[in-house]
Order: C-alpha cells, then sequence, then structure tokens
C-alpha cells in the first residue's frame, strides 16, 4: 500500500504518513462483526474440504479393514468357488485382463482418430462437426447401464448378434470410454502452438505429414494420460456388464470369443458384497483392495507421465 | 496465398499453387479420420433406436398414461405404473444432493477463493482420486460403513425408524461422495476464471473476503456453477452399483430416506440380469425404463454443455 508513491522531501514524507495513519485509523479494519463472520465462513468451508476428504479415506480404510485378512496370494489364484475359504478371484482377473486388452485396441485408434479429425480437419463452423462436438459432449454423461441396454441390443442381440461373449463386453466399455478419450486427446492437440504446424506446413508438409511428425509427437504424453484414465474408468466398471452375460458363475479362465460364461472383477465382487455371509464380504473387500491398488499405481503412472513428457512451449 | 505471388518469383505459370500430386492418400487420411468421429454420432443413434425399438413395442401393449401417472410397478403381475422407480431414484438422488452440493460448492469457494497454491494444487487432484474410485466399491462402503453408522446414530422415533438394511439414505449419502468432486471440480474451475479484476475492484470498496467469495465470484460463476451441479444431477441419476448394493430392490413410492428403495437403473439392473424371456412385456419394460432414464439425462446434459459454453464465452 505505501509503496506507491514514494516522497521526496521530508515535509512530503511526513504529510503522506499522517494521511495514511489518518485513512487506516478510520477505514482500514473491518467492524469485528465482519471479521467474525468471515472467519465463521473460512470454518464452514474448511470443513466441507474436510468431509470430502475424510469420506475418501474412510472408504480406502473400511474396504482395507474388513479385507485384510483376505489379502494372499490365493486371492489372485483362487477360484471362484461357494468356499469362502478356497475363493479367489482368478477367473475374474483374466476376464478383466482380456476385456482391457481389446478396450485399449479398439479405443487407442477411433479415440485419436476422432480427436484429429474435430481438431486439425474439421471446421467449426458447419453445424455437423458442431452436432459431432455436442454429441460427444453428451456422450460422455450418458449413464453407464445406457450403454449396457446399447450393448445388449446392439451387439449381444440384433445387427452384430455376438452372443453373450466377453468380446461383446469389450466393445461396450470400449463405446462407453471413447468419448473420454476424445474429449482429453483433443485437449491435448489443441495444447499444440498453431506455430509448429505454420512451419512444418511452410516447408512443404501435407497435412497428415504435419500431424504425423509434429502434432502427434508432442500431444502423446496429454493423449497418453487421457487413456490411462479411461481405461481405469473401464477396470471399474460394473453396471453395463450385468446386462450382456458377466453375471454368471464362472469356475474356468473365460476364452473372449467363447458363449460359455465370463466374468470380471467388478461384476464378481458386487456378486460378493451383494450377499449376506460376512466371509464373502471379506472376499468382496479384498477384491476391492486389489482393484483400488492397480487403479492408483494406473493413476500414478498417469501423473508420473504427464509430469515428465509435459512441454511447455 | 496469394498466385500472383508464385507467378512473379518464376514460378510455373500455371497461375495457381497445386500440389504436385493429388494426394489420394491424404484424402483417404482425412476420410478415415472422420469416419471415427462419426461413429459417435452412430453411437448415439444406436443407442436411440435400441432404446425406441422394444420402447415402442411396450407402448403398444401398456398405455402411455398407465406407464407414467399409475403408481403400482409389478410387471410380473401386469402393473405397469413406472411412478415408484422414479421415486426411488429422486429419493436416493434428493438426499445425494443435500449431501453433496453444500461440501462440494464449499470446497470449490475454499479452493478457488481462500487455499494457498500449494494447497490447491495438492487437494484437487485428491478430490479428483475419489471421482475415480469404482462405484461398486463406493457401494461396498455403504453397506459395510454407512448404513451400520446411520444406525447406531440415528436420533429415535420422531424421524420414523432406524434405516434397514437397505435404505435410500445411505445410498444417497455415497452417490453424494461420489459427485463431490464433480461439483468441486467444475465449479472451482468457474470461479478461478472469474477475471481478479472483479476481485480487486470489490477489496477496494472495502469488501471482506467472504462478501468477494458469495457476492462477486459466486454470481459471477453462476451459470458453471449449476451447470457442474446438473451435470451432477445427472451422474446421480445415472448411477446403478450404489444404489443396487445399498437402496435396495423394492420399488416404493417414496421419498422416506429410511426405506427400501428402488431406482430406474437398479430395477434395469436386476431385470436384464435374470432369466426373463426375451420378446415378453415384462423383457421390454428394460427398455422402456432405459428410454426414460436417456430422455431424463439427456436434457439434463444439454443445458449444463450449453451453461459451460456460456461462461466460457464470457470470460475465455
Amino acid at each position: 500500500m505505501s509503496d506507491g508513491v514514494k516522497p521526496t522531501s521530508g515535509r512530503a514524507r511526513f504529510a503522506a504518513s499522517g494521511a495514511r495513519a489518518a485513512t487506516l485509523g478510520a477505514l482500514g479494519r473491518q467492524p469485528t462483526s465482519h471479521v467474525l463472520r468471515d472467519r465463521i465462513f473460512v470454518g464452514l468451508l474448511f470443513t466441507a474440504v474436510s468431509i470430502a476428504l475424510l469420506g475418501l479415506a474412510l472408504i480406502l480404510i473400511d474396504a482395507f479393514l474388513e479385507g485384510q485378512g483376505k489379502l494372499s496370494t490365493n486371492l489372485i489364484t483362487g477360484s471362484n468357488s461357494s468356499d469362502a475359504d478356497k475363493a479367489g478371484f482368478e477367473q475374474a482377473i483374466f476376464g478383466t485382463l482380456y476385456l482391457i486388452g481389446f478396450v485399449i485396441l479398439m479405443v487407442v485408434p477411433l479415440g485419436i482418430g476422432a480427436a484429429l479429425y474435430l481438431e486439425e480437419y474439421a471446421n467449426k463452423e458447419r453445424w455437423w462437426n458442431r452436432l459431432i462436438d455436442l454429441n460427444i459432449q453428451n456422450l460422455a454423461a450418458v449413464p453407464a447401464i445406457i450403454y449396457g441396454i446399447l450393448g445388449l441390443a446392439f451387439i449381444v442381440r440384433g445387427p452384430l448378434d455376438l452372443g453373450f461373449i466377453l468380446f461383446a463386453g469389450s466393445m461396450t466399455l470400449a463405446l462407453l470410454v471413447l468419448p473420454t478419450v476424445i474429449i482429453a486427446s483433443r485437449e491435448a492437440i489443441r495444447a499444440v502452438p498453431p506455430s509448429i504446424r505454420e512451419g512444418s506446413l511452410a516447408l512443404g508438409a501435407t497435412q497428415w505429414q504435419t500431424i504425423r511428425r509434429q502434432v502427434l509427437p508432442a500431444a502423446v504424453p496429454g493423449i497418453l494420460t487421457g487413456i490411462i484414465l479411461a481405461i481405469s474408468r473401464a477396470v471399474g466398471e460394473a453396471a453395463p456388464l450385468l446386462l450382456l452375460g458377466a453375471a454368471t458363475f464362472v469356475t474356468f479362465n473365460p476364452e473372449p470369443f467363447a458363449d460359455a460364461g465370463w466374468t470380471a472383477l467388478p461384476v464378481q465382487i458386487f456378486q460378493y458384497a451383494a450377499r449376506p455371509q460376512e466371509e464373502v464380504r471379506e472376499l468382496a473387500a479384498a477384491g476391492i483392495i486389489l482393484m483400488l491398488a492397480v487403479l492408483l499405481l494406473m493413476n500414478s503412472f498417469a501423473i508420473w507421465l504427464r509430469n515428465r513428457y509435459e512441454q511447455r512451449w | 496465398m496469394e498466385s500472383g505471388a508464385l507467378a512473379a518469383s518464376g514460378g510455373p505459370s500455371t497461375g495457381r499453387l497445386e500440389a504436385a500430386s493429388p494426394r489420394y492418400g491424404e484424402r483417404a487420411i482425412r476420410g478415415l479420420l472422420a469416419f471415427c468421429a462419426v461413429l459417435s454420432v452412430i453411437t448415439t443413434t444406436a443407442i436411440a433406436v435400441s432404446l425406441l425399438g422394444p420402447a415402442s413395442g411396450f407402448f403398444e401393449v401398456v398405455a402411455p398414461g398407465d406407464f407414467f401417472l399409475k403408481k403400482e410397478w409389478a410387471p410380473a403381475q401386469d402393473l405397469f405404473g413406472v411412478l415408484p422407480l422414479v421415486a426411488g431414484t429422486v429419493n436416493v438422488v434428493l438426499w445425494g444432493m443435500l449431501f453433496a452440493i453444500p461440501i462440494g460448492l464449499g470446497a470449490a469457494i475454499y479452493l478457488s477463493e481462500y487455499a494457498p497454491r500449494r494447497v490447491r494444487k495438492t487437494v484437487k487432484p485428491i478430490l479428483e482420486i475419489l471421482a475415480g474410485i469404482p462405484t461398486v466399491a463406493i457401494g461396498f462402503f455403504g453397506v459395510s460403513f454407512v448404513t451400520p453408522l446411520l444406525q447406531d446414530v440415528w436420533p429415535g422415533e420422531f424421524l420414523g425408524g432406524p434405516p434397514g438394511f437397505f435404505n435410500a439414505l445411505a445410498a444417497g449419502i455415497c452417490i453424494g461422495l461420489m459427485i463431490v468432486p464433480i461439483i468441486s471440480s467444475l465449479s472451482e474451475d468457474a470461479m478461478s476464471s472469474v477475471p481478479d479484476g472483479l476481485r480487486e475492484g470489490a477489496y477496494a470498496l472495502g469488501a471482506t473476503r467472504m462478501r468477494v467469495a458469495t457476492r462477486v465470484v459466486f454470481p459471477a460463476a453462476l451459470s458453471g456453477i449449476v451447470a457442474s451441479i446438473v451435470l451432477a444431477i445427472s451422474r446421480a441419476v445415472g448411477e446403478t452399483m450404489i444404489v443396487l448394493l445399498v437402496a435396495g430392490n423394492t420399488p416404493n413410492f417414496t421419498i422416506n430416506p429410511v426405506e427400501n428403495v428402488q431406482a430406474m437403473t437398479a430395477y434395469i439392473g436386476v431385470t436384464a440380469t435374470g432369466d426373463i424371456a426375451t420378446g415378453t412385456t415384462e423383457y421390454d419394460t428394460v427398455f422402456a425404463v432405459g428410454a426414460l432414464l436417456f430422455v431424463i439425462t439427456f436434457f439434463m446434459n444439454i443445458t449444463s454443455i450449453r451453461l459451460v459454453r456460456r461462461y466460457r464465452e464470457l470470460y475465455e
């Protein structure tokens, strides 16, 4: 406050400090009631943040306390069994690995392709391109169970008629997370400054050469981060799979294209969690610990990737 | 680039700057990429077709008036009034929003207006982890922690009996936890994009931080805040696993928080996994309820997207 004006002479300095003292004395302090209200308000805000963080901590602690008794290698190698002492998640883990593998194969080219089209080629003035944009934003918020209905009506039955196979679940999950991948990839592509493209085009590169050699390499860290976050959503998503045949009691490792029943980690956890027996519920909690550990690893990797390769232009 | 410039510099005298070859590859790539983008439109169309086909078959058998207005839902006994399922969803979402809106907005205001930079940079990503936790895990938390806690601390008779093993309130709290990061993160974005000039103006007039936050920043960011809340409601309405595990599976026309209710998503989840023969009216209920759910969330999503665009146009 006092640095704005620097009086040179002693008299001016004296006059200025006198004026400042008078101003501060009359106006410088807020009324006590205002200060008090401000304090209470901050207290309330701080409580809100604390409750949210406490909720997160409780979810993790509760799963750990309930499930720690079941944490053993049996959890990974044990089969789906009615005997809670021997039961584990082997089939479910294999199911989830297959599901996610196919999801990655589908989502990476389709997601990046759509993002490239919308950012690099599409004329944003045209109504159809704006429709695609709006449509993708809406699809990102369509309930997961609606995708389950889509998978049931279009992929399991209907036009594609694949039957209740694991691959149908993969296709459905891919459609579910595709909008997330597209939105994240678009942001990463948009962050590459236009001057990079202009430089490349000015040297005679075609548009695709520019994208392939300049834009994509610069945007890859951001795109990868988005893909990892989308995949971690697919790992934990159970609702659509319930409709696609993942609910069956499976005691052998699933095959992606066989119509013989399959399951996935979150679905198995759901089935264990919904049973009343305490033993089985512990198993569900142990499965949750397993799933959260995998997700935490994936998220940390995404954050590391973003920090390590993030480019400042 | 002007053709004149090229002619003057002694280039080829065709007068136009053209590629040396027709570049069919470039066009093919463009087409391929455009197809990837159009796939999203195909997805939406497929959703609409897969819902509307069976749903229209359903409405040939069941009068729409019965579906939307009657209060009994028991497809096995040919009672097709959807209101109990809608009430189940409203019951859960209402308690969820009562929990999530104050906490989410409080967190957003704290992070945007009060928190030091370093606190914001750590707390915001931690809150976003909450959004990434699978809802099965949150549902399990509801069954094993929230419901027993509510039963222990329930004040007594005047609020109705203690919550049962399945109850709407615990499901609401769990859904609230799930959507807090949506509200806090998007609202914080909106508040941070309010220009500092507005804040400085208010401070210069002698306002306290609380006044600046509530009378200047909050109204200026209102469209973004409302957008975050609408999006959060849409997410809450569409959530399946939490309501399936925590709220129960009894169609119940009530907004009493202690009761066992069945939300629309829970009905779809339970019925489609069961052994109901395809082509029956009972099977088609899945698609009719699904269509209703899709329409509700669709309008909320569009509203939210529009509101976000409005504040972006204003401040960015």
